[in-house]
C-alpha cells in the first residue's frame, strides 16, 4: 500500500514564487524514504502541504489512500511531523508538550502520560520532563519534536532535517532510533542535507530541484548509476614509480608518497585493484571512499550534468 | 474524529489555555481587578457620593455592572488574542493545525479559555465591589446570560484579531483604538438618557451599550435599551463572528501560506 501518493502537485505562493511545478511521487508503506534537494527546492513546501500547513495550488495528495481534499482530518491521524524549525511553546514543560499533543489526537491523558514516559525515556529526555522547553539544548529540542511527533503512534513519520545542527554522536543515536521505529513498521520520509545520513538509512529516494522531481527510485539503483568511484589508499611504505605505472583500469593521483587517490574506470572492480597492489608487494594500511557516493550523484544531478 | 476524541482534544486545549493564564495570574487576573477597584474608589466613592441617585440607585450601584462588564470584555479579548497570536508567533499553533481536530473545536478551545478568564475576572471584580456597595440582583438569568454571551463574543473578537494580526502592533491597535473607546462610551458611567438626542442615537450604534445595559438590567432592573433586543444583538454578533472565524480557519487565513 502507498503511504503517500502525490500527483501533479503545484504550489504558487502569494508572492508569485512557483515552489512546486507538478511534483509526483510515491512512498510505499514501511519505506524509509529520502526527499533530497538543495535549499529552496520545494521539500518543505511538499511537507507543509502533506501535513496541512500549506495550501496547495493544484494536484492530489493521498495518505494511506485517503484524499487530503476529501478527508483532511483522517489523513492527519496517520501523520507525525518533525519540522525544520522548533515550533513548540518555549515556556511549556517538556512532558506537557508531548502529553498535550496526544490530547489533540484524542488520546486520554492517563494513556498519554504513560506513552510519553516511554518515549521520553527512549529519547533520553525523561530527566528533563519538568524543564521548560526553552532550557533544552538544540539536540534535546530536536528529540523533543520527535517524541511529540510519535506520541499518537503515526503510521507515517515525516522528518524535515531532523539532525540539523546536532553533533555526530547524537545524530548517530537518532539514526539508530529512526531505523528501529522503521523496522517496527513506521514509514519514514526524511529530508536532510547530510547525504551520508540518507545513504545509510533510506531505501528509496527522490531528488527535487527547482520544484521538480529530477530523480525518483531506489537508493541502490541510484548509487549503481555512479560510474566512477574514488578511493583513498593509505600505504605502509612509499610506492615506487614502476609499480605505480603498472597499475591498470584506474586513474591514480599520488597525494603524497604513501597516499593514493584512485578512481576506478570502465566498471573495474575494487578487488582487482587491491590484487594488483598485493602482487606488487604493496601493503595497504587503510582505505576509505574519497567522498560520499550519494553526494557525488546529488551534485551532478543538481548541477544539471548528464550521466551516461 | 469521534465525539469522545473531540472532547479529549477540546478539554486538552481548555486545560492548556486555563493553566497558561493561571500560571501568570499576576499579569492576567490582578491588573483588571486593581483597575476596577480604582474606578470604584474614585468614581464610585469620591465622585459618586456627589451625584444624585439614578433610577433610585446610588452612582456606585449604577456603575458596578458596567465596570464588571468592562473587565470581562477586556480580559476575554486579551486572553484569546494574546494566547493565539503568541502561538502563531512562535509557531506552536502548528501543533494544533497538524492534528485531526476539526477547526470548530480549535475555535471552541480558544474561546473557552477566554470565557473562563473573563468570568473569573468578572466574578472577582463583582465580589470586590461588595466592599464598596451592596448589590441587588433583579434577574439572575440576565446577569448570567449577558456576562457569558459577552465573554464569548469578545473571545471570538480576540481570535479574529489574532488571525489578522501580522505583528505585535496588530494585537494592540484594535483594543486601543476601537475596543476601549467603545467600552467607555457604552454607558458604563452614565445613562444615555442624559445625552442629547443625537448622541443617544449615536450611542445606540455601539454594540457594547447593549451588553452593559442588559447586564445592568439583571442587577438593577432597568435599562436604556430593550433587553430583548440586546440579547438578540449578542446572539447575532456571536453567530457572525463564529462564522467568520470558522471560515478564516478553513481558508487558513493568517495560518497557512
Amino acid at each position: 500500500m502507498e503511504a503517500l501518493s502525490i500527483q501533479n502537485l503545484k504550489k504558487t505562493y502569494a508572492t508569485g514564487v512557483q515552489a512546486l511545478q507538478g511534483v509526483s511521487l510515491s512512498v510505499l508503506e514501511g519505506d524509509f524514504f529520502a526527499l533530497l534537494g538543495p535549499n529552496g527546492a520545494g521539500k518543505t513546501t511538499i511537507i507543509g502541504i502533506v501535513t496541512g500547513l500549506v495550501n496547495k495550488t493544484a494536484g492530489t495528495v493521498r495518505i494511506f489512500g485517503d484524499d487530503l481534499d476529501v478527508a483532511p482530518e483522517r489523513t492527519r491521524v496517520h501523520i507525525g511531523v518533525v519540522p525544520q524549525e522548533f515550533n513548540f511553546n518555549i515556556f511549556e514543560k517538556v512532558e506537557n508538550i508531548v502529553v498535550s499533543q496526544a490530547g489533540y489526537y484524542g488520546i486520554p491523558r492517563a494513556q498519554a502520560m504513560r506513552d510519553a514516559e516511554v518515549l521520553l525515556k527512549q529519547l533520553g529526555l525523561w530527566e528533563k520532563r519538568d524543564a521548560q522547553s526553552r532550557m533544552l539544548s538544540g539536540g534535546m529540542k530536536r528529540r523533543l519534536m520527535i517524541a511529540r511527533a510519535l506520541i499518537h503512534r503515526p503510521r507515517l513519520l515525516i522528518l524535515d532535517e531532523p539532525t540539523a545542527g546536532v553533533d555526530i554522536e547524537l545524530r548517530r543515536g537518532m539514526w539508530e532510533f529512526l531505523a528501529k521505529i522503521n523496522n517496527e513498521g513506521v514509514t519514514i520520509i526524511l529530508t536532510t542535507h547530510y547525504l551520508e545520513e540518507a545513504e545509510q538509512l533510506c531505501k528509496n529516494v527522490a531528488i527535487i530541484n527547482k520544484g521538480e522531481i529530477i530523480e525518483h527510485g531506489s537508493m541502490r539503483e541510484l548509487l549503481s548509476t555512479l560510474e566512477n568511484e574514488s578511493f583513498l589508499f593509505y600505504l605502509k611504505d612509499p610506492i615506487s614509480d614502476v609499480v605505480l605505472g603498472a597499475l591498470q583500469h584506474c586513474d591514480i593521483h599520488q597525494v603524497d608518497p604513501t597516499t593514493l587517490e584512485v578512481t576506478l574506470k570502465d566498471g573495474a572492480r575494487l578487488n582487482d585493484f587491491i590484487v594488483q597492489l598485493a602482487r606488487a608487494d604493496v601493503t595497504i594500511q587503510s582505505m576509505r571512499n574519497k567522498s560520499n557516493r550519494l553526494e557525488e550523484i546529488f551534485l551532478s544531478l543538481i548541477s544539471g550534468d548528464t550521466r551516461e | 474524529m469521534e465525539s469522545r476524541k473531540i472532547f479529549i482534544a477540546f478539554s486538552t486545549m481548555v486545560r492548556n489555555e486555563v493553566s497558561r493564564f493561571l500560571r501568570i495570574w499576576m499579569q492576567t487576573l490582578i491588573p483588571p481587578v486593581i483597575t476596577t477597584v480604582l474606578y470604584y474608589v474614585i468614581f464610585g466613592s469620591f465622585i459618586g457620593s456627589q451625584i444624585a441617585p439614578i433610577h433610585g440607585f446610588s452612582y456606585m450601584q449604577f456603575i458596578v455592572p458596567g465596570l464588571v462588564m468592562m473587565a470581562v470584555i477586556t480580559s476575554s479579548f486579551s486572553n484569546v488574542v494574546g494566547s493565539f497570536y503568541f502561538s502563531k508567533f512562535q509557531r506552536s499553533i502548528e501543533e494544533l493545525l497538524v492534528s485531526p481536530m476539526p477547526f470548530w473545536v480549535l475555535i471552541a478551545g480558544y474561546i473557552t479559555g477566554g470565557v473562563v478568564r473573563g468570568l473569573l475576572v468578572g466574578t472577582i471584580t463583582l465580589l470586590v465591589s461588595l466592599f464598596f456597595t451592596h448589590l441587588v440582583v433583579s434577574n439572575i438569568f440576565f446577569v448570567l446570560s449577558f456576562i457569558l454571551l459577552t465573554a464569548i463574543l469578545f473571545s471570538l473578537a480576540g481570535l479574529l484579531n489574532g488571525l489578522y494580526a501580522k505583528n505585535f502592533d496588530g494585537i494592540s491597535i484594535f483594543p486601543t483604538f476601537v475596543l476601549t473607546p467603545l467600552t467607555y462610551l457604552g454607558g458604563i458611567f452614565y445613562s444615555i438618557a442624559a445625552l442629547p438626542p443625537f448622541w443617544q442615537s449615536m450611542s445606540k450604534l455601539n454594540p457594547i451599550l447593549y451588553m452593559i445595559n442588559g447586564f445592568r438590567y439583571g442587577f438593577l432592573g432597568f435599562s436604556d435599551v430593550s433587553v430583548a433586543v440586546s440579547f438578540w444583538i449578542l446572539v447575532v454578533c456571536i453567530s457572525v463572528l463564529f462564522g467568520i472565524n470558522w471560515h478564516l480557519f478553513r481558508k487558513g487565513y493568517g495560518l497557512r501560506s
